[in-house]
């Protein structure tokens, strides 16, 4: 068991692996998935459809499909394996040590209980009086920019917007004081405008909980403004991952570089031909050998084809920041701007 | 883009839509055979329409034929099923009274089928007011007890196979009109409709071409799960004296006559139960494992 | 000059409640004003961007446009002729010259039919089925770079941006002037946005297209527009070249849009403008200037005094008492 004292993560995902049955076939969701979340420290995870990212917050806090099947892999919380613990245990644990909020605000609601009452249900285990749970209640609805918010406990979900509603799920979300959350693409429905108050919203926060946050997203933009380390999926891997200034400033993966260049908050000059990625995502009933990128990368070349990459440690501008890729042109002993040929 | 995600994690590489399109007939073939109860059922209902199909051609003895046995004989090597009170053969009977009942279901179903589509076409898409007429007319008749209904269209019409197929017909419209009418409604909106619109497509073409196909999927299933309830409600019609007319033989009037000679012998009820008893199950299996095929949340994918 | 649409004073309302319940209620005009009063013309080979979230209006403009809704007043002309009040025949005849492209790449694709069946149904909604469909198909999934395997397929078998194609090449089915691309972007990956983006470009290249772009993303806007408008609650408050709004914004909530938008960077100094509240119902508008209850630069006048169309010289208009003068930080 390893000790818990102040430096160990809160979160340690290990080598996770998981499939999902279909009448055509396994297909390979995650594939050898590591991530760390350190207490009190914010994490992005960021790619494109099919990566993964939303599955694996899922799995984390395991809701997952019927069809949904962990085939390797540990999820060490505050030092136990979520895997290896029985849905009773978990019930223990969400809710209460680990919230999550969805994408949806529309549907994350009850639309037949008041406010009041769900926001009352999620303190259930709490001590305390129906009166102070209410008012803790209240306390939290103001806190999240709720106006009113004495008189509009007892309004229904309807009854408010979309941006209202996400501020109420991540209010009940934080009430419990957890000491994880997850947020998966909490902002993705929403105005860019509203996107702005609820990133800042989380920050404030996450600063007052003090709690760890896992946020899952494709808008690089909030990544960037939020999150202090990253970790980039593409197609069920992991491909790179490290302090968020690492990231950004200097992308080890060709995928990272590539989705950084198609950003078109990032070009400067007006231009007709923005760049892409051409290519689609892998079949994830049939993975490729080799590097899960190869086919759409740039700098492919015949290892590529052959072997799959080891994760290599590259240089961090952070002091103790450790930022990897799984790329074989990060290979300790090669130059950094690898000038391969490419095949 | 999200969508994409939360689909991987939903029940990734599950094609529900691939069971509609190219192949489904070999697609759902294949999930038919997994499902046991649904096999079984498919099974009792080629046995059962089969036999009225070739009902003619397979009968052992002419059905109205009288003293072709004993009176009241039960099951032997000659009459499998035993004889009825006038000595006809209670087999023969069966498999022709068979011939009535699917015919009574395919008529009525199929009458019930084309008017309920169109009216809940036009109760879905057109105006609310249109919409509000229908509905009162749909509940209205629903409201109204079968056989109730069905002794007073016999006072009106004399009965009759047709008067069944008639009061059958009636009653079930309302119950499919109301399903097309509120699948039509919830696709009025679909970007796909609007984007028709928007090309310029009369509401003739919308309705035929791109709401049509995407209704009667459900529509289909729940009809063959009707065809045990149409074909009991034409034996109890006909038990009541309200349907066919002797010597023709359904298995309605096969439990009647059997009822009246129950002390006798009990191999006319049993006759005339046991079909309908075998239809039911066969349709019903067969028509949840098809429901089951066609609708993805309730499929299991492991 | 006249332009290929001119659009002039165009005002929408939709009906909030029945006239029931209106009377019941005592609420005297139960409509909201999804569109008030907006002008604009796009010339021949012009791309005009819409940007605006939600309740902005800028849909409804869209779909007025393309005439499955009626506008309340205004005008609207394409190629010389009104479109208001035109019949469903006539308008029909225009649309072989106007056409859309919806925002749900797979949904706006009718389920059960196969790809080659989905782009010549514009041939067969005008009667033009005497020509050859199959190659019509081949020629337009060439146009919009698919292969011609393609053509069998069912929409869902499609990826987002496979799914948007087909949508382009639909809309050019019929060869028209002016494409409504409403959200062409929404829901793909970023890394593969730039492939329709790039498609349009080069067709409008090709083919002389006017495109009318419908986005809430700025960032699109920038790189495929001439002109843009920005709208809030169903009114223009502030339009002209692309470029220059970029650089010099006039109306606070062009700032704040822009910066809502921000470069992927954690150095960049959160020069995020954060707008307090949210879009206001469309049923309680605010007095004065209707951006005044989120407006970071807020004043008196504000509150009271809805501001006039101001212009400036280099083709720009805004509603703002207090236009920005400063430069953005690009």
């Amino acid at each position: 068991m390893a000790t818990r004292d102040d430096t160990a993560p809160l979160l340690d995902v290990r080598n996770l692996s998981l499939d999902f049955g279909s009448p055509r076939g396994r297909v390979h969701a995650l594939r050898d998935v590591s991530l760390t979340v350190p207490k009190g420290r914010i994490v992005g995870v960021v790619g494109e459809s099919g990566c993964g990212k939303s599955t694996l917050a899922s799995t984390v806090i395991r809701l997952l499909a019927a069809n949904a099947d962990v085939t390797a892999g540990e999820i060490e919380f505050e030092g136990r394996d979520l895997l290896r613990l029985s849905e009773a245990e978990m019930r223990q644990l969400r809710g209460r040590r680990m919230s999550m909020v969805f994408q949806d605000p529309m549907t994350a609601l009850n639309p037949v209980r008041s406010i009041e009452a769900q926001m009352l249900d999620i303190q259930y285990r709490e001590p305390g009086s129906a009166e102070d749970k209410r008012r803790r209640a209240i306390e939290m609805l103001d806190k999240v920019g709720i106006p009113d918010p004495a008189n509009r406990l007892e309004a229904y979900p309807h009854q408010f917007s979309g941006g209202m509603r996400q501020r109420i799920c991540i209010a009940m979300a934080l009430l419990v004081e957890p000491a994880l959350l997850l947020a998966d693409e909490p902002t993705t429905a929403l105005d860019a405008t509203l996107e702005v108050q609820i990133v800042h919203l989380l920050q404030r926060l996450q600063q007052d909980v003090g709690c760890s946050i896992v946020f899952v997203s494709h808008h690089l933009g909030t990544i960037a403004e939020l999150c202090d380390d990253v970790v980039v999926m593409y197609a069920g891997e992991v491909v790179e991952s490290g302090p968020v200034r690492d990231i950004f400033r200097n992308p080890g993966h060709p995928y990272t570089q590539a989705l950084l260049a198609c950003d078109p908050g990032r070009i400067r000059e007006k231009t007709r031909q923005l760049p892409t990625i051409p290519g689609e995502v892998p079949d994830l009933r049939r993975v490729p050998s080799g590097c899960i990128f190869k086919a759409r990368c740039s700098e492919r070349h015949d290892r590529c084809d052959r072997e799959a990459p080891e994760s290599h440690r590259l240089e961090s501008a952070v002091a103790g920041g450790e930022h990897r890729a799984k790329c074989h042109l990060r290979e300790p002993g090669r130059s950094r701007a690898a000038a391969e040929v490419p095949s | 883009m999200s969508a994409a995600d939360t689909d991987v994690q939903k029940s990734p590489g599950h094609d529900a839509e691939s069971v509609r399109g190219a192949g489904a007939l070999l697609q759902a073939w294949r999930l038919l055979r997994r499902d046991q109860l649904g096999m079984f059922g498919l099974v009792l209902v080629v046995l059962m329409v089969g036999s009225a199909i070739f009902a003619d051609l397979i009968v052992p003895y002419e059905p109205s034929q009288i003293l072709v046995g004993p009176r009241m004989g039960p099951p032997s090597w000659e009459h499998w099923l035993g004889t009825d009170h006038l000595g006809r053969d209670l087999l023969s009977r069966v498999v022709k009274g068979g011939q009535v009942a699917f015919m009574v279901a395919l008529a009525s179903l199929g009458a019930a089928l084309t008017f309920g589509i169109l009216l809940g076409l036009l109760a879905g898409f057109g105006p609310q007011w249109l919409d509000n007429v229908f509905l009162l007319l749909f509940d209205g008749v629903r409201a109204f007890p079968v056989i109730i209904f069905g002794l007073a269209t016999v006072t009106l019409m004399g009965p009759s196979l047709w008067t069944v197929v008639f009061v059958v017909a009636v009653t079930s419209i309302p119950i499919y009109a109301r399903i097309v009418r509120t699948q039509t409604q919830a696709l009025k909106n679909n970007e796909f409709i609007v984007a028709e619109r928007a090309m310029g497509a009369g509401t003739g073409r919308i309705l035929g071409v791109h709401v049509l196909p995407n209704v009667v999927g459900p529509l289909l299933i729940l009809a063959s799960m009707d065809v045990p309830l149409v074909i009991t409600t034409e034996a109890g019609l006909s038990f009541l004296g309200m349907g066919v007319r002797p010597p023709t033989p359904s298995w309605g009037t096969l439990l009647n006559d059997g009822y009246n000679y129950i002390r006798n012998s009990p191999w006319p009820v049993i006759a005339g139960g046991i079909p309908i008893v075998i239809t039911t199950l066969g349709f019903t299996f067969l028509g949840e494992a098809l429901r089951d095929i066609f609708d993805p949340k309730l499929r299991k994918d492991l | 000059m006249s332009a290929l649409l001119e659009v002039e004073n165009l005002r929408v309302r939709f009906r909030a409640m029945s006239p029931l319940r209106a009377m019941a209620t005592g609420v005297k005009d139960p409509f909201i004003e999804a569109v008030c009063g907006v002008s604009f013309r796009i010339g021949a080979g012009e791309t005009l961007g819409l940007v605006g979230e939600s309740g902005s209006g800028k849909s409804t403009i869209a779909r007025t446009v393309m005439g499955l809704l009626q506008p309340a007043e205004g005008s609207i002309r394409f190629d010389g002729q009104d479109l208001v009040g035109l019949g469903r025949g006539e308008f029909n005849r225009v649309r072989r010259n106007m056409s859309m492209m919806f925002q749900d790449p797979v949904g706006s694709l009718s389920p059960r039919l196969t790809i080659r069946s989905l782009i010549v149904e514009p041939f067969k909604i005008h009667g033009l089925s005497d020509r050859e469909l199959d190659a019509e198909a081949k020629r337009l999934l060439e146009m919009v770079g698919l292969s011609v395997d393609f053509a069998g397929r069912f929409p869902h078998q499609l990826s987002g941006g496979q799914a948007r194609r087909v949508g382009v090449a639909r809309a050019l089915a019929l060869d028209p002037k002016l494409i409504i691309a409403d959200e062409p972007t929404a829901g793909l990956d970023v890394s593969v946005q730039g492939e329709v983006l790039n498609l349009l470009a080069r067709l409008q290249n090709d083919l002389g297209l006017s495109i009318l772009i419908i986005t809430h993303n700025l960032n699109v806007v920038r790189h495929i527009t001439d002109r843009m408008a920005i709208m809030y609650l169903g009114q223009f408050v502030e339009h002209g070249p692309t470029e220059e709004i970029f650089y010099h914004p006039r109306h606070p909530y062009t700032q704040a849009l822009l910066s809502a938008n921000p470069e992927p960077d954690p150095d960049a100094v959160s020069s995020r403008v954060e707008i307090s509240g949210e879009v206001p119902s469309l049923m309680n508008r605010p007095a004065g200037c209707e951006f005044h209850t989120r407006c970071p630069y807020v004043q008196d006048l504000c509150r009271s005094e809805p501001p006039a169309l101001a212009s400036d010289s280099d083709g720009r208009a805004y509603t703002c008492h207090f236009p920005l003068q400063h430069d953005r930080a690009a």
